[in-house]
């Protein structure tokens, strides 16, 4: 985008380059065996992006959420389930530790984090409560200077590889009184439960965090009892911004992939692109592509500005993703019978897409966010 | 309609839902992720009768109306759209080898594929030859008793499963005059299989290559004469177009039922999601577009029964069933696709997940709008019989 940086500029070539080399090649192969690419994720933090939104004083890169999108983008375009991962990790668990956690919390956390010798992952959901956030019904009970935490969360990105949890408990009975603990496998203050298998978003690991009546001392909380609630609500705007990042990227792999293809394969005598259904195909995807890609960065930009707001942040996510699976649909039909099979990477695009429809909040709980801040200030636009 | 047949046909839905909930749900998602084909449950499916529906009662078929038959084939596609599409090419092969094959070809093929004891397939496409089918490359060259086949089938469904092979091969110019239609067995020598496909959806059936190395097809294996092979393939593919929008009407039908069930049990904000409106406009609309493409097959169908039970060749009549069969295609197809998408979506997390069936439709669902032609050509087809009807 002209509007880019020269850092944030540079940043877009290192990680184009990374997912050339690093995610591409295999994205099939763990999409297929449904297993992590752990080498490209400590490959990650070589190249500095674990920590992208981290301080420099933890080994953080410093950058802001246009940064942050230019990596979903431009790594989700060569494995976007690699890319979930990805953002589970420096967005939902390493961001947060940046922004609420403690200086002694930092200092032992972060770098571990950001080196990628540990894994991260953040649990916020449960089977009962998705959508619901804010009811979460994991217990963390204060015993002396202790915690017992008891409970179960659902549906974890990096579960079954993480070694630390950033945890939203429930520490009084009001739906405020949430409370976060960051929660270390070393300590066995929890366990991963069985992967899950899923339709697409296949090479990133999602599970389920247990603990069942873990110990857990006083240092592991995050600020005091009951500032979650500000805390995830916080980092939902930037994990909405990031996460469409990834149906950006795809977005754009979907537009490439069709114009290679429209410009190979020939039916009736000519290249398909010269059929005006297929020539629909691609000017409509390519110009939904540009409008998001402007869109995306434009918000992301007013937010490293200080402009935030969780209205366009859930604008965002409402529009592009669906736009996105749209898109990953119209690819498949673009190529025929060969978009149907494995062979071709349209159909594991259109897999990978529905995800960014139903995680970091649903499309109707964007609709909800949205529709509820717009009536209740009633302004102009 | 008549009382008597509808009662048959609720009777046969029932017995399908009965078996395939014994005998198909139970392993649905595993078979789906490793993709194993099981011909037992296609035998068994032909042991109540729906294997060869529209099939003559003289050779162990059924002798049912195409609107008896698509009824059944949504029921099957209900719990499996993989073993509803082996049923729907197997009948497309009954069907052609019904109406242009000559005696002795109905009496040595027809019997045990209506009877569900065999598969058949249909080899039409290969890789350099999808929508423009007549451009096909593969040959049969006239030889003592026969000809010579070579050449290869890419995307052939039941490929390595079937025994009987319709296929397509060019013996004369280029284009679709030049092409005759053949018989050809499982076991022929020169007759071998390639690669199976690995897909996103379908993964029950197999999709597989067949590949010719001069293999012998004897002269009796030519389906009426040489050179009318496409005019075959395209008499087959009208009501082929028929049956996959009813399976995309049964796929549709049962990622509603599923996403309808789990909305009412769901509960979030303390209330059975079906209360927000979000997710209650969504299955209204889903309801609405299953009816609608519901309809359209009906219509198709009736058209087509009137077609086979007329005497005369009423050029009219086709050109109208022509237009209704590809919509009810498009139609239903894209139905299919938008309603498992959005089952999905009501699921939230879970329907993301092989626990439950929902994200197993929508993988199956897309093929639906690019086989027995793309949903675009299906658009031409559909302009064309528009012209004839409106201009004459
Ligand atoms: C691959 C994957 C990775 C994930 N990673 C993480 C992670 O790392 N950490 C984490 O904490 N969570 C994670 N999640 C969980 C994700 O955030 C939830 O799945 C999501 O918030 C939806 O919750 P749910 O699945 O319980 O659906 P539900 O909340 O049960 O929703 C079901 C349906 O009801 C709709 N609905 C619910 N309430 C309303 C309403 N009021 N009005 C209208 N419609 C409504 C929803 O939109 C949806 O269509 C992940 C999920 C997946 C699938
Ligand atoms: C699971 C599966 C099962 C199948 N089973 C069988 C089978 O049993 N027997 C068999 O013979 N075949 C079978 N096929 C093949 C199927 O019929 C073809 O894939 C289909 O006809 C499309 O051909 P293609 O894949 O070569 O796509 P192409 O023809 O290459 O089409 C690519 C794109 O170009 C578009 N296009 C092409 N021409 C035009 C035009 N003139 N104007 C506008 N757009 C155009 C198409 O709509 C499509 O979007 C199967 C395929 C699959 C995936």
């Amino acid at each position: 985008m002209w509007f880019f940086s020269s850092e944030e500029k540079e940043l877009q070539k290192v990680c184009r380059d990374f997912a050339a080399k690093e995610l591409a090649p295999k994205a099939q192969y763990h999409d297929e065996k449904e297993s992590f690419n752990l080498a490209a994720f400590k490959k990650m933090g070589e190249i500095g992006v674990l920590g992208i939104t981290a301080s420099a004083d933890y080994g953080g890169a410093g950058l802001g959420a246009t940064a942050a999108t230019i990596s979903m983008e431009e790594f989700g375009r060569a494995c976007a389930s690699s890319t979930l991962s990805y953002l589970a990790h420096t967005i939902l668990c390493v961001n947060n530790i940046q922004n609420n956690a403690s200086k002694e919390q930092k200092e032992k956390y972060l770098p571990k984090l950001i080196s990628g010798e540990w894994v991260g992952c953040m649990g916020m959901s449960e089977p009962e409560y998705g959508s619901d956030a804010v009811g979460i019904q994991t217990k963390a009970v204060s015993v002396g200077d202790k915690y017992r935490i008891t409970g179960t969360k659902m549906w974890i990105t990096n579960a079954t590889y993480a070694d630390i949890a950033y945890v939203y408990t429930r520490t009084g009975p009001e739906k405020k009184n949430l409370t976060t603990f960051i929660l270390e496998k070393n300590k066995k203050q929890f366990a991963a439960g069985k992967a899950i298998h899923k339709m697409g978003m296949r090479a990133s690991p999602t599970g389920e965090l247990i603990f069942d009546n873990s110990e857990v001392e006083i240092s592991h909380r995050v600020g005091k009892e009951g500032d979650s609630i500000y805390h995830m609500m916080k980092n939902l705007e930037l994990e909405r911004i990031t996460i469409s990042g990834i149906s950006l990227g795809l977005a754009r792999a979907c537009v490439e992939q069709c114009v290679k293809y429209a410009n190979e394969r020939k039916q009736f005598g000519k290249t398909i692109g010269n059929y005006q259904l297929i020539q629909k195909i691609i000017a409509e995807m390519s110009a939904e592509y540009e409008m998001m890609r402007c869109f995306l960065y434009s918000v992301a930009k007013e937010y490293d500005k200080g402009n935030k707001g969780p209205t366009v942040a859930a604008q965002v996510k409402l529009a592009i993703p669906k736009i996105a699976t749209k898109i990953a649909l119209d690819a498949i039909q673009l190529h025929g019978g060969y978009g149907y099979s494995r062979e071709f990477p349209v159909e594991r695009y259109l897999r990978d897409s529905k995800l960014m429809e139903i995680g970091a909040g649903t499309n109707e709980v964007m609709i909800m966010i949205i529709a509820k801040n717009l009536l209740k200030t009633a302004q102009t636009i | 309609m008549s009382e008597e047949r509808l009662q048959l046909e609720s009777q046969l839905c029932e017995e399908i839902k009965k078996f395939t909930k014994k005998n198909i749900w139970p392993e649905a998602s595993a078979d789906d992720e490793k993709q194993i084909f099981r011909k037992e449950i296609y035998q068994k499916l032909g042991d109540l009768g729906i294997a060869g529906m529209t099939t003559s009662e003289k050779y162990n078929g059924m002798g049912l109306s195409y609107q008896s038959y698509t009824r059944a084939l949504s029921e099957v596609a209900r719990a499996s759209v993989a073993y509803a599409v082996t049923l729907s090419v197997s009948g497309m092969v009954q069907n052609i080898i019904s109406q242009f094959g000559n005696n002795s070809q109905k009496e040595k093929y027809l019997s045990e594929l209506a009877k569900g004891q065999e598969i058949g397939a249909f080899a039409l496409t290969e890789s350099n030859s999808g929508s423009d089918a007549s451009a096909l490359k593969s040959t049969a060259k006239k030889t003592k008793g026969g000809y010579l086949l070579q050449g290869s089938k890419i995307f052939i469904t039941s490929g390595g499963v079937a025994k009987t092979y319709i296929v397509m091969a060019r013996t004369g110019e280029e284009g679709a005059k030049g092409i005759s239609a053949f018989i050809v067995t499982d076991g022929m020598k020169g007759f071998s299989y390639g690669k199976k496909e690995k897909k996103m959806g379908w993964r029950v059936s197999p999709t597989t290559e067949l590949i010719f190395n001069q293999c012998f097809v004897p002269k009796e294996n030519l389906l009426k004469e040489e050179g009318e092979g496409f005019e075959i393939a395209k008499a087959a593919l009208d009501p082929g177009r028929v049956t996959i929008g009813a399976i995309s009407v049964g796929l549709a039908k049962e990622a509603f039922y599923q996403a309808f069930k789990y909305a009412n049990e769901r509960k979030q904000f303390k209330k059975p999601i079906i209360e927000f409106q979000a997710i209650e406009f969504m299955l209204a609309e889903m309801n609405m577009e299953i009816c609608a493409s519901e309809l359209l097959v009906a219509k198709a169908c009736e058209l087509l029964d009137q077609i086979k039970a007329s005497k005369k060749n009423n050029e009219i009549l086709k050109n109208t069933f022509g237009k209704y069969a590809s919509m009810a295609k498009v139609k239903a197809s894209d139905t299919a696709m938008k309603v498992t998408t959005d089952a999905v979506q009501i699921l939230g997390g879970v329907g993301y997940t092989a626990e439950y069936p929902v994200e197993r439709f929508m993988r199956d669902a897309k093929v639906l709008q690019i086989v027995e032609g793309t949903n675009q050509i299906q658009r031409g087809l559909i302009a064309r019989y528009l012209k004839s009807e409106i201009l004459g």
